[in-house]
């Protein structure tokens, strides 16, 4: 980055990007040229910072100014007066809600204060398409250090040294997973990078593979060195054209380089990168599943064992790790696993990526060391709840997870304490929820998607998850029984008892800790037939006020259903009949509402 | 078991695309995805052609494309709109968006307006989770979207 | 050897053994419902999806699939703990809560896996309800289809795709929808399905079931204007007797004949009369070629048997480059139904279109062989129905007889004697045994040595082996199951290398005992081994065991067909074979 004075990083993530962010990125590079800085300046397109919320961002370095929110149109600007005339543009900087002051280093926002980045160091630093840059904050020197003085076995034992465990799921040891790989002798081994990230609300995988793709080609190359392997694949969404684009010219990047292909850095060692496509099934987060996909078959689990590490793809031993594990692991090498190991809790060590979703005000993807609370994710980073409104409770893991709350906010959070609150860490959604959602309607939507994503296989993921389902259906329609409790607890248990794979034992967590931490919202469903946060259309009754209504009739114009009638009750003070809303024709779709200027119409 | 008819230009592009990757029949997801890419989606006949040039089973074909949901056996509008589902729209009311969606252009999730215009789907999470509740439609992406701005919306591509 | 525990009681089993299996060892016998193996013939269904079988492991957080799990050192397994039982219970009620339970009018009624676990669980309510699958129903002549039945256990894919490799059926759609089905839910008759009916046989319920005609035949007899014969195929009477409680191998040809003569069958024939007929015709074709090809003659080798009709349609769909190797010979059904319109019924007295031919086979693709054009005149089929082992076995009961109680009686003549070369058809290996049996005399002049040909028998899978021809080394293989078929049609493909001169194939698990009208073997394959052995007590049994010496056989040479292969046996015997294989067929 030497040559030039200044650099504008612009965040080139999906969340940016959607909202122009590669405009804004044009404006620069043709201002700039006007101005004739563009040797001086710098514009870099880099992956997502996390702070979706108030994107786009831009970023100013040396001096670390963090302007949000910016539109193609504030460029000018920026580089007339900020770049030009050095004085900061205080429209667009971050403004901290609590006190309303202007905040231009990123370092001093409450967002980014608590975090740690590890698995995201590189995120919105560098040009992912740029390895010179790359190279120039680190990039490869793991793999360097690993083919110049480490063996496999050393670089096996500083990974299991370091503790670092799986992000994508349950948590296995990673090094030991390694390990077991590297015990098996076969002609042919597979390093495999699971980037077939299906957590409805989950992005974090996509951000390193579009902002750091070069970490992941590293460490899978030291992953290749240490269990004997000379091909990598990635099993990457075909959803995500721009992970895919920015993974593709990195690899043949890396190839130039000589960090990729034969005799690395000529140390001898051979490896290279291929991609596979996913196409769009949850269950293949799930490593047989993946592997048989990858194999050109459905992608359904089959039992373990034989592992991957014995059997994998093509019957070879395979290894294979989600990104945001891959992308600790050239940390752990350089700056060794006693460092690592220090980050963390007892049995969880290091950091965890999160996507910080739902009712909050700071939306975005964060990384924060092991062992930090609920409380100060959801309102130090977070910010807290949107609109003033009360916490209620938070997803953790996804469709495999569990909803947690107040109770749980003090909760030192790692794989063995979500897991012990009845959720768990799941590839790192993270959703909250205010009093407006229902408990029960949430279960009902992750058990849709589970119904959606089962593979079909065993019946209690097949029937039973559809079983599940339907029970929740009833309650939030308003039939529901408190037999209908016990039996979706007893089919919940049996489920999460039987089911083949990791979906399918995982899926009824979001009905079971809702059950558990909600049990009145249900009870509410079956006996009173109320939902309290008014989500559940049929327990809804629109009704109009008649001695609110004057009778305009605009309620009835934009009825889709017909349903709603002129009575012949004139209100006092009033000129025209009020109206009247036949509730069992009435399609609860809210429009009468939306049109009533005068709040005579109201949910009961 | 009949003749499979297809046209000859059509033929050509899936032959070239499973010789590409040697006729393995272990690629018949890759050969997939790039037929789905040339054609828009994966009528029958495509699908017993690419069975046919890989020598497998077209029920192991079939088999796959019902299985990925990135697969279509249903073609897309002019204008497909993907209407995102993921948790964190969801919970910031993706679902009357998708309401308002549907009832504007009288169509089902997963079919084709009859003029071909737009196509309406479901897809969970595209990343965006920041502009929640977010849209689809081809390439560009609508960001904190309330059900009231989807006539607007629809406007742009009528 | 490992150490475990099963319901507290010590076993000790090698390592790889399933906690299944190491439970069966000690008399425990652990239900189960996808799982499926034939034990001895490479072929096993262990998808662990029903979760029928699971276990409680100690140790171990959630449930273990006994099936797919395998002992460990010192695991302490629990199979029948109150939390075992409630998952098991739950599992099959889950079933059940989609499923038609329409078990008084389901083919599968008395047969059914589900059922007969149902009923050992004891569950008495479905405590699910919800929606349920449905999908149209679907036919060809020989199996029918209501996948509402469905419990996606698989077996049908695995048979279909991993024991034939004929690919018509695969998994499609996922989740609830989830169901095995041919490509784009098209009916099974237009897809590469060649009706060898393994498919039905392996089915634990009522989804796949056969194409039942007792009623066409029922009509038959009772129409006056018809006279109704009938022909029994060998692998029939080693099985019959298990749907009448006898053990699996009890031979009942006599009570057998009998009891179809008190059905009302006219005459009652054998078809291992029309298999010894067969080998005439496919002996001497085989001989044939191989003296054109020892004079240097353009000639198709290996000559490949041509009695499965499951293998038949099998080559026409994909192999149709390779049309020429099978022999023209026709079945023993199709011979036998030929002899009886052409030959038999004149001498009857009735008109070709009054006499019906009636089969009884252990086979379901005979359905499906009776409708091939090549084997009708003037749109009169040689054979009008074709019942299966099981169908005649239902026909006995609603006809109010017991096997058991049936008197031994003899066929009828002349088409009821047989041979132990006709008798073998019934088992794998056995039409090459009987082929090599009459080929080695009509071509060496000589008596054999040895009558029994034990390379050509068992189970194995593709079977090999050089026979002295007197000088002249007869490269021979044998294959059951459509898969192996396949190997050995890519190897003819690639110019033989193994240099093999005749070979036989049988679609079903151990040849025709394996045939997909036979009783349900659940997965046995003793019971198919029983069989096997019984067909070689029958051959060693017969006072002739080659089928050049049947003397009715020479009788109809001498009196109709002069000599085998030759014009009149051409036509009527011999049969021809069409390219079925889908084409791409480019439009503009």
């Amino acid at each position: 980055m030497a040559k030039y004075k200044m650099h504008i990083l612009i965040c080139g993530g999906t969340g940016c990007k959607s909202s122009n962010s590669l405009d804004i990125i044009e404006q620069f590079h043709q201002i700039l040229a006007e101005k004739n800085l563009q040797d001086e300046v710098q514009v870099i397109k880099t992956g997502c910072f996390g702070f979706c919320e108030r994107g786009p961002i831009v970023k100013i370095m040396p001096d670390n100014t963090f302007y949000t929110q910016v539109k193609p149109e504030d460029a000018r600007r920026i580089v007339e007066e900020h770049i030009i005339k050095g004085r900061k543009v205080p429209d667009l900087l971050y403004t901290d809600p609590e006190n309303e002051q202007h905040v231009s280093d990123s370092k001093h926002m409450n967002f980014y204060k608590k975090q740690l980045r590890i698995a995201l160091r590189n995120c919105g630093f560098v040009d992912p398409e740029n390895i010179e840059e790359c190279i120039s904050r680190g990039g490869y020197e793991g793999l360097g250090k690993c083919l110049s003085e480490m063996t496999p076995e050393q670089v096996i034992a500083e990974v299991k040294a370091s503790g670092l465990r799986g992000r994508g799921g349950a948590g296995f040891p990673t090094g030991l997973k390694w390990e077991l790989c590297a015990k098996n002798k076969a002609d042919q081994k597979y390093v495999i990078c699971n980037a077939d990230e299906g957590d409805p609300g989950a992005f974090m995988d996509r951000s390193i593979l579009e902002g750091d793709p070069h970490s992941i080609i590293e460490a899978m190359a030291i992953c290749g060195y240490s269990i004997g392997a000379t091909k990598g694949l990635v099993y990457i969404r075909a959803e995500y054209p721009l992970a895919i684009d920015r993974l593709k010219i990195a690899i043949s990047q890396a190839r130039e380089y000589g960090l990729l292909g034969t005799d690395i850095l000529g140390s001898g060692f051979d490896f290279d990168i291929e991609l596979r496509y996913g196409a769009g099934a949850f269950v293949c987060g799930e490593e047989t599943a993946l592997i048989h996909s990858m194999e050109g078959q459905r992608g359904e689990p089959t039992l373990k064992p034989p592992f991957p590490a014995v059997s994998g793809y093509m019957g070879k031993p395979s290894n294979v790790n989600n990104v945001e594990t891959f992308a600790n692991v050239p940390v752990v090498i350089t700056k060794g696993a006693e460092w690592f190991n220090k980050i963390g809790t007892e049995k969880s060590k290091g950091t965890k990526v999160f996507a910080l979703a739902g009712q909050i005000n700071n939306v975005g993807l964060i990384e924060v060391p092991m062992g930090i609370t609920l409380r100060e994710i959801i309102y130090e980073i977070g910010g807290g709840i949107k609109n003033g409104r009360q916490f209620k409770a938070v997803q953790t893991g996804g469709p495999s997870g569990g909803c947690l709350t107040a109770k749980h906010l003090d909760t030192a959070i790692d794989y063995d304490s979500l897991v012990a609150a009845g959720s768990m860490m799941g590839s790192g959604g993270m959703v909250v929820m205010d009093e407006t959602s229902c408990m029960p309607a949430i279960a009902k939507f992750y058990l849709e998607f589970t119904c959606e994503e089962s593979c079909g296989k065993c019946t209690p993921c097949r029937v039973g998850n559809k079983r599940l389902c339907e029970i929740l259906e009833k309650i939030t329609d308003g039939r529901g029984t408190m037999e209908d409790l016990t039996e979706l607890r007893n089919l919940g248990n049996v489920i999460k008892d039987t089911a083949l794979c990791g979906l399918g034992q995982t899926s009824p967590n979001p009905v079971l800790s809702t059950l558990d931490n909600f049990w009145d919202e249900y009870v509410e469903h079956v006996v009173d037939k109320k939902c309290r946060a008014g989500v559940c259309k049929k327990l809804m009754n629109y009704v109009i006020d008649p001695e609110k209504c004057i009778g305009c009739g605009k309620c009835q114009k934009g009825c889709p259903a017909e349903c709603i009638v002129r009575t012949d009750y004139i209100a006092p003070g009033h000129k025209l009949a009020s109206m009247r809303i036949t509730t069992e024709k009435c399609l609860k779709c809210g429009a009468c509402m939306g049109n009533c200027k005068f709040g005579a119409i109201s949910v009961k | 078991m009949a003749n499979i008819k297809l046209s000859e230009d059509k033929i050509k592009v899936i032959k070239d695309i499973a010789k590409s990757f040697g006729n393995k029949p272990g690629e018949v997801i890759n050969v997939l995805h790039q037929v789905q890419g040339k054609f828009g989606y994966l009528p029958a006949e495509v699908q017993e052609v690419v069975a046919h040039e890989l020598n497998i089973p077209v029920s192991r074909v079939y088999g796959i494309v019902s299985f990925y949901s990135f697969f279509t056996m249903e073609p897309k509008g002019e204008h497909p709109i993907d209407i995102c589902l993921g948790t964190a729209c969801y919970v910031r009311g993706a679902e009357k968006v998708l309401d308002a969606f549907q009832r504007e252009l009288n169509v089902q999730v997963g079919k084709c307006t009859p003029d071909g215009k737009f196509s309406l789907n479901t897809l969970r999470c595209v990343g965006a989770c920041g502009l929640a509740p977010v849209a689809m439609i081809g390439d560009k992406v609508y960001g904190r979207l309330t059900p009231d701005q989807v006539p607007g919306i629809l406007a742009e591509y009528k | 050897m490992i150490n475990l525990t099963i319901d507290n009681k010590p076993v000790q089993v090698p390592e790889g053994t399933t906690i299944l299996k190491a439970a069966r060892q000690i008399g425990i016998d652990i239900p189960t419902l996808c799982y499926f193996e034939l034990d001895g013939m490479k072929f096993e269904n262990k998808p662990g999806g029903c979760r029928v079988c699971v276990v409680e492991v100690k140790g171990r957080r959630n449930l273990a699939p006994a099936c797919a799990t395998d002992c460990m050192e010192g695991m302490e397994v629990l199979t029948h703990s109150a939390r075992v039982i409630n998952a098991r219970k739950t599992v099959v009620e889950l079933l059940l809560s989609d499923h038609p339970n329409d078990c008084l009018q389901c083919e599968k009624n008395g047969d059914c896996e589900l059922q007969s676990l149902t009923k050992r669980l004891g569950i008495k309510e479905i405590p699910f309800k919800g929606e349920m699958s449905t999908y149209k129903k679907d036919t060809t002549l020989s199996v029918y289809r209501d996948m509402d039945k469905c419990v996606m256990c698989r077996r049908c894919e695995s048979m279909c795709n991993k024991f034939q490799s004929v690919g018509a059926l695969s998994g499609v759609n996922r989740g609830f929808q989830a169901v095995v089905s041919p490509a784009f839910d098209q009916p099974l008759g237009d897809s590469s399905c060649v009706n060898c009916g393994q498919c039905v046989q392996v089915c634990p319920v009522g989804a796949l079931t056969l194409v039942d005609n007792i009623s066409d035949v029922m009509k038959a007899i009772a129409d006056p204007t018809k006279k109704v014969v009938v022909q029994t195929a060998p692998a029939v009477r080693v099985a019959l007797g298990e749907e009448f409680g006898m053990k699996p191998g009890e031979i009942v040809t006599g009570k057998m004949a009998a009891a179809l003569r008190r059905l009302g069958f006219d005459h009652v024939y054998d078809t291992d009369w029309s298999a010894d007929l067969t080998i005439m015709e496919e002996g001497t074709e085989l001989l044939g070629r191989l003296q054109k090809a020892l004079k240097g003659e353009e000639v198709k080798l290996p000559m490949f048997t041509s009695c499965c009709p499951a293998w038949v349609a099998f080559y026409e769909k994909n192999f149709p480059d390779l049309l020429e190797y099978p022999s023209s010979a026709k079945s023993p059904q199709g011979m036998f139904g030929a002899v009886a319109k052409n030959y038999l019924a004149p001498k009857l007295g009735v008109k070709r279109e009054d006499l019906i031919v009636v089969s009884i086979m252990p086979c379901l693709a005979k359905k499906s062989e009776l409708a091939r054009e090549q084997l009708s005149v003037n749109g009169n089929r040689d054979v009008d129905f074709s019942l299966s082992t099981r169908e005649l076995a239902h026909m006995i009961r609603q006809c109010n007889l017991n096997l058991n109680d049936m008197p031994e009686e003899d066929f009828d003549s002349p088409l009821g004697e047989s041979t132990g070369a006709g008798v073998i058809f019934g088992a794998t290996g056995g039409v090459m045994e009987a082929a090599l049996r009459t080929a080695y005399e009509v071509h060496t002049g000589k008596k054999l040595p040895r009558i029994d040909f034990e390379e050509t028998r068992g189970f194995e899978g593709i079977k090999e082996a050089t026979i002295d021809f007197d000088g002249f080394p007869l490269k021979i293989a044998v294959a059951y199951s459509l898969k192996n078929a396949r190997i050995l049609m890519n190897q003819v493909r690639e110019g033989n290398p193994n240099g093999y001169h005749f070979i036989e194939v049988m679609a079903c698990p151990g040849g025709c005992i394996g045939g997909a009208g036979q009783p349900y073997h659940h997965g046995d394959s003793n019971i198919i081994r029983k069989r096997m052995e019984a067909i070689y007590r029958e051959d060693v049994g017969k006072p002739i065991r080659k089928s050049h010496e049947n003397k009715e056989v020479q009788a109809i040479y001498k009196e109709y067909y002069g000599e085998p292969c030759g014009h009149l046996s051409h036509e009527q015997l011999h049969t021809t074979y069409t390219d079925q294989s889908d084409k791409l067929e480019a439009t503009k």
